[in-house]
């Protein structure tokens, strides 16, 4: 298939970036997104230009780094799927793909379509961690979880961090990102123990990243390649609530 | 203050106010009775005089005003937060409601201005009785004056179009602010939330129309 691309070029966080048009020939349906993009910048490194930078690592829709913003859509047009897990079939022949870096405040641009997440590091170190010794593999069967409650968890713990709640927001919130991160915690015996804690440190350090406030437009959940439910973000607002409501200080 | 807590102050705020729709609309519907304002008199008559209701004059302006200033506060933080905007604006599939809510905010405190100037400002003596009212207190004439001018009446129905589009995105908001979501309950609640919508937006609607229409 033939395509046009029209992709944000953008040297350094400095200098102001501005959109380039690619026509690409022979486009295999059956490269993922990523392929393509090195397809393209294969063709611009033989003509001796500047390839387009973008983050990937895994390629299989685990480590969260190859978030791209195409069409309007974080990780583009199908539901549920990353951008390396998205294949060229999804576009039509002929047409133009428009493709951005995330943008947030929060999230500055390095370089082309590559963006600065070391605000989400900030928030997983503020709290995102548990602090007890839960010994090796086998114990983790000699601690009884329900497995209701296990399976929720596991829900949320498939957030692979990966910006795009942010990236889908009209606010530029992270609500979705940190509710996953601090319900998986909270609903486990092992993370129970600092829940009170861990909460308002992660929302206290997702403040200070400079996210925008959420308003519950649920933009998020429709956009996240892991199906993340917005219910999480309702969980940490009840975890928060008591946790400034009921926690006890110890002097 | 923690964005959480914006959220938890919008939230009471917004459900308070809600409360008071349903007050106001109850006192409005009276106005159908078709006796002439007596039994809307009679209500007038009674939150006048009533000193819980003086109370309540002021908790209810201090929710319009806290559920404002906390609005704003969040839209302006949270256009700063996207300093560089998208050049194919955002397709994810929300409600259009929940994308509008300072847009549908903004007209409602519009008309909460003008009807503040037509009734509230009255009652305090700032602006004159009008209608061939007997006195300050005298609302049932300024009602029956203010709704036959059809340029207010049809402002009005358009304010509350609004008002409902703001509302049906609201209920449930604020039961999500407040982390009552569960899969169980959440479609219930959108669907009550809906129902009220429609319930404030054309209970108060029909109240001009009649007064246009067929009074
Ligand atoms: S490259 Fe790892 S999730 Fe896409």
């Amino acid at each position: 298939m033939n395509l046009k691309l029209k992709i944000w070029r953008q040297k350094n966080a400095a200098q102001k970036g501005k959109f380039e048009t690619y026509s690409l020939q022979e486009v295999s349906p059956e490269m993922s997104f990523l392929q393509m993009l090195d397809y393209l910048n294969d063709q611009l490194i033989a003509k001796g230009d500047e390839p387009v930078h973008f983050d990937h690592d895994c390629r299989e829709g685990i480590c969260g780094s190859c978030g791209l913003y195409i069409n309007g859509r974080p990780h583009g047009p199908l539901r549920n799927t990353t951008t390396c897990e998205l294949h060229m079939r999804e576009f039509k022949e002929g047409s133009t793909i428009v493709i951005e870096p995330w943008r947030s405040k929060s999230f500055p641009v390095i370089k082309d379509l590559v963006v600065d997440r070391t605000a989400f590091d900030k928030i997983i170190q503020a709290g995102g961690f548990v602090n007890t010794n839960t010994g090796v593999a086998q114990d983790a069967n000699t601690t009884p979880i329900n497995k209701i409650v296990s399976d929720r968890a596991f829900d949320a713990a498939v957030c692979v961090g990966c910006g795009a709640c942010v990236a889908a927001c009209k606010n530029s919130s992270a609500m979705l990102f940190v509710a996953a991160k601090v319900s998986q915690m909270a609903m486990l015996p092992q993370g129970k123990v600092e829940a009170a804690d861990r909460v308002e440190k992660m929302v206290h350090e997702m403040d200070e990243q400079g996210f925008g406030f959420c308003s519950n437009t649920y933009g998020c959940e429709f956009d996240c390649p892991k199906g993340i439910s917005v219910e999480f973000i309702a969980q940490m607002n009840r975890e928060f609530f008591s946790a400034r409501v009921c926690k006890q200080n110890h002097s | 203050m923690a964005s959480l807590s914006h959220k938890y102050i919008m939230a009471a705020a917004g459900v308070f106010l809600m409360l008071f729709l349903v007050s106001h609309l109850a006192t409005n519907l009276l106005l159908l009775a078709g006796d002439g304002g007596k039994s809307f008199d009679n209500a007038v008559e009674f939150l006048l005089t009533n000193p819980a209701v003086k109370i309540m004059e002021y908790v209810l302006f201090a929710g319009f005003i806290i559920h404002i200033i906390i609005g704003l506060i969040i839209e302006v933080h949270n256009r700063k937060s996207r300093p560089v905007s998208y050049h194919v604006s955002v397709k994810s599939d929300t409600s259009a409601f929940s994308k509008f809510m300072i847009h549908s905010g903004v007209i409602i405190f519009i008309f909460l201005l003008v009807h503040l100037y037509h009734f509230f400002f009255v009652k305090l003596g700032l602006v004159e009785p009008y209608g061939g009212a007997q006195s300050a207190h005298d609302f049932y004439p300024m009602v029956v004056e203010t709704f036959k001018n059809p340029v207010y009446s049809i402002g009005y129905i358009i304010s509350f179009l609004f008002l409902g589009f703001h509302l049906k995105h609201a209920f449930q908001s604020a039961f999500q602010s407040f982390g009552l979501n569960h899969d169980k309950y959440m479609p219930a609640i959108k669907f009550v939330g809906t129902v009220y919508a429609l319930i404030i937006a054309l209970g108060f609607s029909i109240i001009p129309l009649y007064f246009m229409l067929i009074y």
